[in-house]
């Protein structure tokens, strides 16, 4: 076993597709909620293999695109602060605030710090005692437990200068929120693969017993998500939605019980604000009072101005799945890699940039 | 001799000279260097190359290398990706203050055996010291001067729809080795980098073809950079096959679990040669034979349509587009 070859066989593929084409008969709707998926679907060409009949739209599943301006703006101000120290994960630097960025406060001297791992930021803290070291806590179910293991060990080990902005946020809460808008109609979806890792299956069962949508676990080979988009498409073409997981190796029913604990353990629910979607109750983690000390939307006080939105970017559209990147007027022109205008632009998991980086142009062999 | 180079070995004064009669004259000695005269001069007839290019590499000694074989290879390679043969180098060494003499000196001795394998001199060079926490550690700057042989006209502009296009063997090799050493993400591989001088290839390129129309050693920004470039310089598209290029397991493992492109990672001995296909399987052969070429596969070939662009039939089969790097956060390689 490599592990990565096997779920990359071209033979495999063809097989599943063929069946995905024959079992495809109704016209349908499928949202991949991750960016990761989306990436995997246009860098190994998967949308070439499926039929015309099933219509894929990316989701809100990218952590760096849904933080709101607001956030990203509190961020900034907190990197301003004297003497403190910013740790982040790379994507969240590029991402222009109203008026800033990270990339470009540390440029004007700010000490922001990219870090691989929460425990990095907590070594920063530890070995930087007399300077605030703030990490800034952006994704789902995946990051939460790491960040809520770092705050729990900082408070245990009396690691005062250690502090987060808890900007987590959670999944099947913010697709609800989608279902209810009702904005796109959707015949099924893609669940994230890591974020299920540690929440399990069951947190989607409302999905198809309330609003009749298909749900399928996927991982993020190929082959898995060729696998996904087949169990979709059979739950669909039955009229018997379920949850099913087709990342088995991953993924089981129950989740991850121990980061779960250690997730509700240190965190607990709030609303959040979502870019593209607004104010999803219940959708957020802040830190529970006991840990208010490391909290660093408690710790500090930072003034900001209400956030300005970029004229004519279309991120929030593109996350809640009701535009493609193709539809925005900066796609390609004002916004690129380079001089992103939109969080999806930036991000590693964001629709843009995987539309810029692997997109088809649609005259191409294979297309 | 001090343990730590000092600012004052860069103060021009007796140090200075004690610096580069001790670390540098012995090792990299030759008859036009070993006169210390403000400039070298050769003799030379014919059409020349010169290039110029800064090392900052961090960790400085890394897998299989350090920046002294880089700064010699990468300018060789830059000289012989015109076809040219390489002739004699400039160094230049800026050292932060307190940086070790043994390092320095393990680091000259590394830069001697890459001239010697790639046949060229140090004929000039010049030490700085500066401030600690103004330079990090060593930043070398290599310039190199090739005699171009008759006959051989190599440019990224000459690409022309039908050729093929040949890689030297696998990709991202120094990129993984070299971000495996960093702080922050060690993760033990079993990788070396593939720094190498690649003049020696070029040259048994040349032997057995004379329509060898560009060559670009994919460094920074990876493969997928390089064929953008030839792309857009030739205006012509470059169309290649995901299951030919050569990529080692431990490289495709890493990129994985670093949410990284392999096509994106850097290189320091690989090379991309677009050449007639009447041409195409003598050079592969020929390619093969040389030490630096052994995985060599023909990747791909030169199309008219979509000029400027890099298209990629995956693995799967359909089609996608290869993009440039565009400035991410990668870790500074080189």
């Amino acid at each position: 076993m490599k592990f990565i070859d096997e779920y990359r066989d071209s033979r495999l593929a063809r097989g599943l597709a063929c069946r995905i084409a024959q079992r495809s008969t109704k016209t349908i709707t499928l949202m991949e909620f991750c960016g990761g998926h989306t990436h995997a679907i246009l860098r190994h060409g998967i949308r070439q293999l499926v039929p015309r009949t099933v219509e894929m739209r990316s989701g809100p599943g990218c952590p760096v695109c849904v933080t709101a301006t607001a956030d990203l703006d509190k961020a900034i101000a907190l990197a301003r602060l004297p003497e403190v120290i910013i740790t982040t994960f790379g994507d969240i630097m590029r991402v222009p605030g109203s008026c800033s960025s990270l990339q470009k406060e540390r440029a004007n001297g700010a000490d922001v710090r990219v870090v691989y791992s929460t425990v990095d930021a907590l070594e920063f803290a530890r070995a930087n005692p007399e300077r605030p070291v703030i990490f800034i806590g952006i994704g789902f179910e995946t990051t939460a437990p790491t960040i809520a293991a770092a705050i729990l060990r900082a408070h245990k080990e009396r690691i005062e200068n250690f502090h987060v902005l808890s900007l987590n946020k959670l999944t099947p809460q913010v697709m609800k929120a989608l279902l209810d808008a009702g904005e796109i109609k959707l015949d099924g979806i893609i669940c994230p693969g890591h974020v299920s890792v540690i929440i399990g299956s069951h947190p989607y069962e409302f999905i198809p017993r309330d609003y009749r949508v298909a749900c399928a676990i996927s991982g993020f080979e190929p082959l898995d998500i060729l696998l996904c988009i087949d169990t979709l498409v059979e739950q669909i073409e039955r009229g018997e939605p379920a949850v099913e997981i087709a990342y088995a190796r991953g993924v089981k029913p129950e989740g991850n019980k121990r980061a779960r604990q250690l997730m509700e353990g240190v965190f607990e629910t709030c609303e959040a604000d979502w870019r593209g979607i607004g104010v999803v109750p219940g959708s957020g983690l802040r830190l529970r009072a006991e840990y208010r000390r490391l909290d660093a939307d408690k710790a500090f006080s930072v003034n900001v101005a209400p956030p300005r939105e970029i004229m004519g970017c279309r991120c929030g559209d593109i996350i809640r799945g009701s535009a493609t990147p193709l539809e925005c007027e900066l796609f390609t022109k004002a916004c690129t890699p380079e001089t992103p205008v939109g969080p999806c632009m930036v991000s590693g998991e964001g629709a843009c940039a995987a539309y810029y980086q692997y997109g088809v142009p649609p005259d191409l062999p294979g297309a | 001799m001090n343990d730590s180079v000092l600012l004052a070995h860069g103060s021009g004064g007796r140090l200075s000279h004690e610096l580069v009669e001790r670390m540098f004259l012995p090792f990299l000695a030759n008859p036009a260097l070993n006169k210390l005269d403000d400039s070298a001069t050769f003799e030379a007839s014919g059409r020349l190359a010169f290039t110029t290019d800064s090392y900052v590499v961090n960790p400085v000694f890394f897998p299989g290398g350090d920046i002294g074989r880089l700064a010699v290879c990468g300018t060789v390679n830059d000289l012989a990706m015109t076809g040219a043969r390489p002739l004699y180098l400039s160094l230049s060494a800026i050292i932060e203050e307190g940086f070790l003499i043994s390092e320095l000196e393990r680091i000259v001795q590394s830069v001697k055996k890459a001239t010697e394998e790639a046949e060229v001199s140090i004929i000039a060079g010049d030490t700085k010291v500066v401030d600690r926490g103004h330079a990090d550690r060593l930043f070398l700057t290599t310039s190199g001067i090739g005699l171009v042989p008759p006959g051989v006209d190599i440019s990224g502009a000459n690409a022309r729809p039908g050729d093929k296009v040949l890689l030297s063997g696998t990709i991202g090799d120094h990129g993984i080795a070299v971000m495996s050493q960093r702080e922050g993400l060690r993760f033990a591989v079993t990788l070396e980098s593939d720094c190498a001088p690649l003049n020696g290839l070029v040259r048994q390129m040349l032997e057995v073809s004379s329509r060898i129309h560009c060559l670009r050693d994919p460094t920074r920004g990876g493969l997928a950079t390089t064929l953008n470039e030839l792309a857009r310089q030739s205006k012509v598209s470059m169309v290649i096959q995901e299951a030919e290029i050569p990529v080692k397991e431990e490289v495709r493992a890493a990129c994985e679990l670093l949410g990284l492109d392999p096509l994106h990672v850097a290189n320091e001995g690989k090379m991309v040669a677009v050449v007639d296909r009447a041409d195409s399987d003598r050079i592969l052969v020929a390619m093969r034979q040389d030490p630096y070429g052994r995985e060599a596969a023909i990747i791909g070939e030169v199309a008219e349509e979509h000029p400027g662009k890099v298209v990629m039939k995956t693995k799967l089969g359909p089609s996608r587009i290869v993009d440039m790097l565009s400035g991410e956060l990668l870790p500074r390689i080189c």
